[in-house]
């Protein structure tokens, strides 16, 4: 099956049973296969009148107490940031599935990029954090779709799966284990006096468990500034409560949430550092480098953010130098420059988009370092 | 008593209802709609200023109340209501 | 002495409570709403048929935009969501959608629902998907200091038409009815008996249901077209008509003219919640 065939399947073994959203390519055939698979599950697919309307839609499902998506691709993707500013301040779980094509504006609608791994973090306005996972294959979208879904339902945040293009519409074997093998989470309800429950206020792991309508809760929630009740405050003081709990949320419990794969890292002097698609392309180059005898390892960024800075930094105090690769002009590569802080070179081997990266341009690039 | 330009046959049968008009004065903003809006006319602005500093309404004729309650829906700020009071038997 | 009052007291302490008060969250009160505003009268109206409606109130929510119109979800004391400018209905829509024993309710204003909002709007309508739509239609985008919207009057002046406004307001029964709505009625704050049975009859009903509801703005609107709170109430019970079943076409907003009210539309149309069911489900 395509990936976003894999994306749906795996969103729907995770339980996801709302899904809201708008066609646009590469992104529609999740929408279709969602479409035909969710009423037979107990779901509900809706085509909203724009990607506006699909994110609100989401976030209302959510608070019905449905694990709900929406999967789009950059335009869409643009119109989204404002409802998903709301499900970062209401701390709202939902996943949204981009799959990536070439910018900006309608850019190349059929053709892949990585050009968005900048809006995805940064695209709604104010401080916050979120979640973004980067798979590189049809099986891994199925896998990482859950993940994404656990993730946002243990840490009430949206969490993201950025494919694109390529893998979203590529056909590979992709297994589907049985339900009775697959781990899918649920948020924490709430207990105790109803009367007494407050919507904010953070359990153990710095998350507040979440109630849906109906339950009897008398719920208030606003994209206000609130309080751990919910209710708006226009303060200081609150806003520097409800943002140190939107954050701290996710920046302690890095170990939990970011995923990376190294490959040869015990030695290696260069290590290229990708994600997704482009991630394919590095492990070619690697394997051919090392077939060379150079000592080349790879980092691959599963969970691109929250960033894995402690890893880079660790590295550059013993590599010569990085390689990012990526479809885009240098986005995760500042990143990877950032926290190498000066201790390791940094290079990039970026695209203006349209198309995959070649190992060849890869190798050219280590050949140069070295 | 309410002016009819000719008496219901069944006006001796029929009883008006009484009510007791209660008042939350640091609710109120002061707009007067109850006080205008009153059927009965029974509402004034009270000289006394609430926490906010608006004048609330007080009850000038408090056996006027029908209990319509038209104050306490036209009151935009919960700050006005009726309660009826329990007429005696054959009253 | 202090036996005096406490005798005096006593009786007090029997006050009954507002008979809302159990609805409201009375620790936000006094609303933001100004003095003479038209909001709280059809929220509180809003509040009065959800309790008369005999619903369920434990899976009735509220949804609301952003504006003025738009806090009500912070004061009602049900679940209640304060979502992103204009996107009320669609997040309203999730929420139905996600959970169809929610009886949702969605109070927003002009601006919201109708400019910002008005894709949504008439989406929702065409749908068909049951949630009880209250706009409080003040003519302007009073959060914000009184700009002009999509339903200020030709030549009203606000902060952004210093002139007078240029543009022709939309006929909002017209459009909910055009668009496919079950149930659209229009009444004012001033007409609350109306009203809250409307609102109830609203609820009640399977399918799109819209109200519009004309309140005052005595700051940002009344202010720059001349007229006082009480001005706006007198032109509310004397310039208006109450004409059910009117032509939808004929409900153009002129307190020069009579200006209709009533009950406009009530039909049976089945929902997109049924027809799903029904072809997606095969139930």
């Amino acid at each position: 099956m395509t990936g976003d065939e894999a994306c749906a399947e795996g969103a729907l073994a995770a339980g996801c049973r709302f899904f809201g959203g708008y066609p646009i390519t590469p992104a529609t055939e999740i929408a279709e296969h969602m479409s035909e698979r969710l009423p037979g599950v107990g779901g509900t697919f809706i085509q909203m009148e724009d990607e506006i309307a699909a994110m609100a839609s989401v976030l209302g499902a959510a608070w019905a107490g449905q694990k709900s998506m929406t999967a789009t691709s950059g335009p869409g993707f643009s119109l989204m940031m404002e409802n998903i500013g709301l499900a970062a301040c209401t701390e709202t779980p939902c996943v949204v599935v981009n799959v990536q094509r070439a910018g900006p504006s309608t850019g190349l609608p059929t053709m892949g990029a990585q050009a968005d791994m900048m809006q995805v973090r940064w695209g709604s306005h104010g401080d916050y954090e979120i979640i973004a996972l980067a798979p590189c294959s049809a099986q891994e979208i199925f896998y990482q779709t859950i993940t994404a879904f656990n993730l946002s339902e243990r840490y009430r945040t949206p969490v993201f799966i950025m494919t694109d293009e390529i893998i979203g519409h590529m056909s590979e074997k992709v297994v589907i284990p049985p339900a009775d093998q697959i781990r899918a989470e649920d948020r924490p309800k709430p207990q105790g006096r109803k009367d007494r429950f407050l919507l904010y206020k953070p359990g153990p792991n710095g998350v507040a468990p979440m109630p849906a309508a109906g339950d009897g809760y008398n719920v208030h929630v606003t994209g206000l500034t609130h309080d751990e009740k919910g209710y708006p405050v226009m303060s200081i003081e609150a806003q520097e409560q409800m943002m140190t709990r939107i954050k701290n949320k996710i920046l302690n419990n890095l170990d939990d949430i970011i995923i990376t794969e190294d490959h040869h890292l015990e030695d290696a002097e260069i290590v290229i550092v990708s994600y997704g698609i482009s991630a394919r392309t590095s492990m070619a180059a690697m394997q051919q480098a090392r077939a060379m005898g150079w000592k080349v390892g790879f980092l691959r960024l599963v969970t691109v953010w929250p960033f894995a800075e402690r890893q880079i930094r660790a590295l550059a105090e013993r590599v010569k130098a990085f390689v990012t690769v990526e479809i885009n002009l240098g986005q995760i590569h500042l990143e990877v420059t950032r926290a190498a802080a000066g201790k390791a070179a940094c290079h990039l081997v970026g695209h203006h988009g349209g198309a995959i990266i070649s190992p060849d341009k890869v190798l050219a690039a280590i050949e140069e370092v070295l | 008593m309410m002016e009819y330009w000719r008496t219901p046959f069944d006006a001796q049968t029929i009883q008006v209802s009484q009510g007791i008009v209660h008042i939350i004065e640091d609710r109120c903003k002061g707009c007067g709609y109850c006080i205008e809006f009153c059927p009965k006319h029974i509402l004034a602005f009270s000289p006394r200023f609430n926490k906010k500093g608006y004048h609330p309404p007080e009850v000038l004729q408090p056996d006027g109340c029908v209990n319509c309650h038209y104050c306490e829906i036209i009151c935009p700020e919960f700050a006005i209501y009726s309660v009826e009071v329990p007429t005696a038997p054959g009253g | 002495m202090s036996q005096a009052i406490a005798r005096k007291e006593a009786p007090l302490q029997q006050v009954p409570d507002h008979p809302l008060e159990d609805l409201i969250r009375s620790d936000r009160i006094p609303h933001i709403w100004c003095p003479g505003c038209g909001i709280g009268t059809a929220f509180a109206a809003t509040l009065a048929a959800m309790k008369a409606s005999g619903q369920d109130l434990s899976s009735t929510c509220m949804v609301s935009g952003i504006g003025c119109s738009g806090r009500a979800a912070g004061y009602v004391k049900l679940d209640s969501f304060h979502t992103t400018h204009g996107r009320a209905i669609p997040f309203a829509t999730g929420l139905k959608l996600g959970n169809p024993r929610l009886n949702v309710v969605v109070f927003s204003g002009d601006g919201d629902l109708f400019a910002i909002g008005g894709n949504h709007f008439i989406h929702a309508a065409r749908r068909n998907i049951p949630l009880t739509v209250i706009c409080l239609n003040n003519l302007n985008y009073g959060m914000t200091g009184g700009q002009v919207a999509a339903t200020t009057p030709y030549l009203a002046r606000t902060t952004t038409t210093p002139a007078g406004n240029t543009e022709a307001p939309f006929n909002l029964p017209l459009l909910a009815w055009a668009a496919g709505a079950s149930f659209v009625a229009r009444w004012t704050i001033l007409h609350i008996r109306e009203l809250t049975d409307c609102i109830q009859k609203a609820m009640l009903k399977n399918g799109f249901a819209f109200i519009e509801v004309l309140g005052p703005c005595p700051i940002n609107y009344g202010r720059r077209n001349k007229e006082k709170p009480l001005q706006t109430l007198k032109l509310y019970q004397e310039q208006t008509i109450i004409r059910n079943q009117a032509d939808p076409s004929d409900l153009e907003i002129d307190f020069s003219k009579k200006v209709v009210l009533g009950e406009f539309v009530d039909k049976e149309r089945s929902t997109c919640i049924e027809n799903y069911d029904k072809t997606c489900r095969l139930l």
